[in-house]
């Protein structure tokens, strides 16, 4: 029989007001407000959001975890780039 | 959790090669991973093996929650008032979402849904054992959260730390539930405890039905085992015997606030050890339900096959319409 599956989608959720939506899990449904709804069902049964965002996961454009070096070493030998790399005298430290 | 779905551009040429294969010095690599405590997300390279004991047990957890719901089911039309009906009903409906939350976190690791489904009714994938049993009186749902709840809370807090990230934060999200599953059931048991001596002995009688099936939770024996390179890969951190032990001596005091005893007569304190010391467990009982000879094996997949049946024109029609809307749209612009 030819498999027929609900598609894929990413939820992301914002707990309150004043922070970001923040991916929690995925949920499978038919159409965006389908996947809104049983999202809402699985995901915020306890009052954990008041925004719900739904992304199909297939639209979701991932880096590659190989390419973790080159995306990524480069910032650590830059450690210029952080407050504390600047040691200034005791009395103006707390600058 | 992420998805197998997520799109990751194409490199041209890996010089590593590709990373499905296996390599020993991948492997040295993951296994360097697990020692520094890192996790491993979807897309991380994972030997074979370790992909395939993650989706048959995540998939077995998830299929646990499902036919748990069913047990309790039983007792959504019949709770003695408005208020446990109400907490039932809630009760259900997480165990629900906790399947949910194990199904995609499972589905992660390249394996779909429908399998995922598909080995489930068709017995290729197993579940807790524990849901093979009756819940015969309304006793049953009190011990079910205080017993059962309690043992699947000591060995799933765990699991929060396991080293696959999706597994492990959709451990964190069904602990914190569970720990209202127990603390219900127990509440549900003090306020019969309260009642007339019938509902006294309901609960002795459902406590004595329950209590070895749910120390049998914990699963066989240390030496027994077959599964040790869960261990070895950070996925079951604490052994079965060490879990049973810590679930043994958490409950007794339990049991002795509630005013019900636990059917061993072997039960009692080892001073030298500093746990209690239990009877000997009836093996044969755990693998002739594990394998199918339990008293509802039959009724729960019977029941989760018909679920799946009776709602495929409803699958079916919301995708079709789904198509056609997109359709529609699609012309409109």
């Amino acid at each position: 029989m030819e498999r027929k599956e609900w598609p894929l989608w990413e939820v992301f959720i914002r707990s309150r007001n004043g922070l970001d939506h923040k991916h929690c899990g995925s949920v499978h449904a038919p159409d965006p407000r389908m996947a809104l709804q049983v999202a809402r069902d699985v995901y915020t049964r306890r009052m954990e959001g008041v925004s719900i965002w739904v992304v199909k996961a297939s639209d979701i454009v991932a880096s590659d975890p190989d390419a973790k070096p080159e995306l990524f070493d480069p910032a650590e030998d830059k450690i210029y780039r952080h407050p504390t790399f600047y040691k200034l005298p005791d009395e103006v430290n707390h600058m | 959790m992420y998805t197998q779905a997520l799109d990751i551009p194409q490199k041209d040429a890996d010089e590593r090669g590709p990373r499905a294969v296996e390599s020993p010095a991948y492997e040295a690599e993951f296994n360097a991973r697990i020692d520094a405590g890192e996790f491993i997300e979807p897309k991380d390279w994972m030997p074979e093996k370790y992909r395939k004991t993650l989706i048959r047990q995540i998939s077995q957890h998830a299929h646990s929650e499902i036919v748990g719901m069913l047990p309790e089911g039983n007792w959504i039309t019949r709770a003695p008032s408005l208020k446990r009906k109400a907490i039932l009903l809630a009760k259900v409906q997480d165990e629900g979402g906790h399947g949910l939350y194990l199904y995609a976190a499972a589905e992660t690791l390249g394996v779909s849904r429908d399998e995922l489904y598909e080995a489930l009714l068709s017995g290729k994938a197993k579940y807790s054992s524990i849901f093979n049993y009756p819940t015969l009186n309304w006793a049953d749902i009190g011990v079910i959260g205080w017993l059962v709840d309690g043992a699947a809370i000591m060995n799933q807090i765990p699991l929060c730390k396991c080293s696959y990230g999706p597994y492990a934060r959709a451990m964190i999200r069904v602990c914190k539930e569970e720990s209202f599953h127990q603390r219900q059931g127990y509440d549900a048991l003090l306020q019969m405890m309260k009642g007339t001596a019938g509902q006294r002995e309901m609960v002795q009688d459902a406590v004595n039905r329950w209590w070895w099936p749910s120390i049998m939770m914990f699963g066989p024996h240390d030496k027994d085992s077959i599964h040790v390179e869960s261990a070895r890969w950070g996925i079951k951190r604490i052994s079965n015997d060490d879990l049973r032990q810590k679930f043994v001596d958490a409950t007794v005091k339990q049991a002795e606030v509630l005013g019900v005893t636990l059917p061993d007569p072997d039960l009692k304190w080892n001073a030298e050890r500093g746990h209690y010391d239990f009877g000997a467990i009836d093996w044969d009982e755990f693998w002739s339900v594990v394998k199918g000879d339990g008293q509802c094996n039959v009724d729960r997949i019977a029941a989760r096959r018909k679920a799946w049946d009776d709602g495929a024109w409803v699958r079916e029609a919301a995708l079709a319409f789904a198509e056609k809307q997109a359709a529609r749209e699609k012309v409109a612009a």
